[in-house]
Formats: structure tokens, C-alpha cells, sequence
């Protein structure tokens, strides 16, 4: 993270000088800025709302028993939670809403999600493999109809503005796949590397 | 298609509010309004918690877009997959993907209106955006809201795991189209 966070900052910066763009960087830092505070406090107001009723469906052993009814599952997923932990019925939520793409509600669920796991992190600083493998799992884009694309295609006249949804499913399985391979191997290198490195 | 996704979110979200509830009341017999509150109350911080981190990635980013980097990336990258028949105009709304979703869906909508969404970069383009992530987005709001600073091989992961939906959205696009 932090070399590809002064890549980007490095290439800009070189960018903005050689194409003397520096006036546009300029403007464009502040009202980043800006923006990531309207959209930290824009998601206070549907954080709140599901956080209260993610606290209801806890209290009724609702997120408990959809943890143990995707308990197969998750035990591929995330070895180290243990089962029917309150983490795993976040994680379900949060992957049910990212489906049918209710975003608004799927971020809380998320986040709800990461503190259970932060919970179970013996280091508080850094992120666990379940952490890893969860968020992860979210650039496969879990979303099975892309509505935003379907509806730009119908906005620019497409004769059939859902016709990619078949390749969308394809492509969102395949880098799903991706996803989990790819974190489960980085997670035994990393495993691997600090019983080296203890050695 | 869409009136029916459209609809089903419409749905859905009501109707769990209203059902959770009503469940955890007649049948668990929990308070729900003081449950409600209880787990609301953390809204706030978690909003406050976040900030630092997307301040860091969305400037980031922003900078980087104003700047025209951009182009360099593109102008690297081209010649690889040039090579494998992809079209370079799908590229620089694939590579914008995981940084900005409005910067790519806005660079979707152009290529849309110059290649029209029906011809096969439209199409291709369309495939993309809808099986790839704001990868930088996601992590900067989850790890921020438990106050983790080292993610380990997240991004590493998660990159990855953005070319492989590229490549997989390439593929299935000119098997189907």
C-alpha cells in the first residue's frame, strides 16, 4: 500500500509538471480531500440505520443461524473463524446485499463484518487472512445483475441493455475464483515467510 | 431484466426492516427499539473513523487523474495487450476501474457514445465495469473502519484478482459476441 500510495502521488505529480497540469493536481488534492469527508458522513446515515438493525437480527440469533446455515462455505473461506462466530453472519449479509447490489446496505454489513474479525486479531494494526481474504473477494465485484452498467447502456440507445449480464456472471465467477486461490496462496507465503523469519 | 433488479432492491430492503424486527419481537421477544439503538449508536464513529484513510487514497487518486498519469499507464500497457487482440480503447476505463467507479463509468458512457454499446468494445467495455471492483475504495473504508493500517497483500490480492475479471471478461465477450 504504501508504495503504490507514493507511486500515485509520484506520477502525478511528475505528470502534472511535465504536462503542466500542476494547477489541475493542485485543485483536484483539495477537493479529493473534500469529497472523501462528504463521503465518509454520506455514509453515516445508512450506517447507522443498518448497524440498528444488524444489532436486532443479532439479539433474535438471526445472523448466528445464517452462519451456520452457510457454515460450509465459510469453512473453506475463512479456516480461522471459528464456527458460528457472529463474524460469519456478517460476512453473509454483507455478501447477500453485494448480490443483489443493495450497496447502502451492504458496506455496514461489511463493516459490521470487520470488527467482528477485528475481534479475533491478535494484532490490531494488521490485517488477518480472513480480512484479507474478505475483502479480496470484493473486487471479484459480487454483484450478479450490474444495474449501473445496464442502465448506462440503455441511456447511450443499446437494443438489448442487458444482454452482457451472461458475461458479467462468467467473468465475476471467474475472478471470484481468483480471488480466493490467489489469497489463500498469499496466505500460506506470508505464513511461511514469518516461520522463517522466526526461525 | 432491470425492472426486475430495480425492483427486487426496491423490495427487499423494506421488507427486511420490517421483518427482522417483527421476528426478534413476537418470537425471540427482544426489545427492538433499545436493541436499534444500541447497534445505531456506532454509526457515527465509524464515519469518523474512515475519514483519514479515504482522505489518503481518494487524493491519491484525484491527483493522479488530474494529472494525466493516466496516459503513461495506458501507453505502457498497450503494446501487451494489443498483442492479445484486445482493443486499447477498452483500456484506460478498465485501468480507472479500481480507482474511481464514476471516472470509469463516465469513461464507459464516451465510449458507449463513440463505439455505440452494442458494438463489441461496448459490450466488452459493459462486461468489465460490471465484474470488476473500486478496489481502492473498498479497502480504505473496511480497513478503516477497524483501524487497521497494515492490510499485508490485500492490494496485492485484490489487483489480481481485477486483471483476472479483465482478462475473463475478454475472454467470455469473444466467445459470446
Amino acid at each position: 500500500m504504501n508504495i503504490v500510495w507514493l507511486l500515485l502521488i509520484g506520477a502525478a505529480v511528475i505528470s502534472g509538471a511535465v504536462k503542466g497540469h500542476m494547477a489541475d493536481v493542485s485543485n483536484a488534492m483539495f477537493s479529493s480531500a473534500t469529497t472523501a469527508i462528504e463521503l465518509a458522513i454520506g455514509l453515516v446515515g445508512g450506517m447507522t440505520l443498518f448497524l440498528g438493525l444488524m444489532r436486532v437480527a443479532d439479539d433474535a440469533g438471526l445472523v448466528k443461524l445464517l452462519a451456520r446455515a452457510l457454515r460450509p462455505v465459510f469453512r473453506v473461506l475463512f479456516p480461522d473463524v471459528p464456527r458460528d462466530h457472529p463474524a460469519l453472519g456478517a460476512i453473509a449479509m454483507n455478501f447477500g446485499a453485494n448480490m443483489l447490489g443493495l450497496g447502502d446496505a451492504a458496506t455496514p454489513f461489511g463493516i459490521k463484518a470487520m470488527e467482528e474479525l477485528q475481534t479475533l486479531n491478535p494484532d490490531k494494526e494488521s490485517a488477518t487472512d480472513a480480512m484479507c481474504m474478505f475483502v479480496t473477494l470484493h473486487s471479484s465485484s459480487l454483484q450478479i445483475i450490474p444495474v449501473m452498467v445496464i442502465s448506462l447502456r440503455a441511456a447511450a440507445g443499446s437494443k438489448n441493455p442487458s444482454e452482457t449480464i451472461v458475461g458479467t456472471i462468467f467473468a465475476t465467477a471467474m475472478s471470484m475464483i481468483v480471488a480466493i486461490v490467489v489469497s489463500r496462496l498469499f496466505a500460506r507465503w506470508f505464513a511461511l515467510r514469518k516461520k522463517a523469519g522466526a526461525a | 431484466m432491470r425492472e426486475l433488479a430495480n425492483s427486487a432492491s426496491n423490495w427487499i430492503v423494506p421488507l427486511l426492516i420490517l421483518g427482522i424486527p417483527l421476528y426478534a419481537y413476537a418470537v425471540k421477544r427482544v426489545r427492538v427499539y433499545e436493541s436499534f439503538i444500541e447497534g445505531a449508536k456506532e454509526g457515527f464513529t465509524i464515519g469518523v473513523r474512515i475519514m483519514p484513510y479515504l482522505v489518503a487514497i481518494l487524493v491519491a487518486i484525484g491527483m493522479f487523474r488530474a494529472s494525466g498519469a493516466m496516459d503513461w499507464l495506458v501507453w505502457v500497457i498497450r503494446p501487451v495487450v494489443s498483442w492479445a487482440g484486445f482493443p486499447p480503447e477498452a483500456l484506460p476505463s478498465s485501468l480507472m476501474r479500481s480507482l474511481s467507479g464514476s471516472a470509469a463509468f463516465a469513461m464507459s458512457s464516451e465510449i458507449f457514445k463513440v463505439n455505440g454499446p452494442d458494438s463489441f468494445i461496448g459490450r466488452l467495455v459493459s462486461v468489465i465495469q460490471g465484474s470488476t471492483e473500486t478496489t481502492f475504495y473498498v479497502m480504505a473504508v473496511y480497513f478503516g473502519a477497524v483501524a487497521v493500517r497494515k492490510t499485508r497483500y490485500t492490494l496485492a490480492a485484490s489487483l489480481i484478482t481485477d486483471v483476472s475479471g479483465i482478462v475473463a471478461a475478454y475472454v467470455i465477450c469473444r466467445l459470446l459476441f
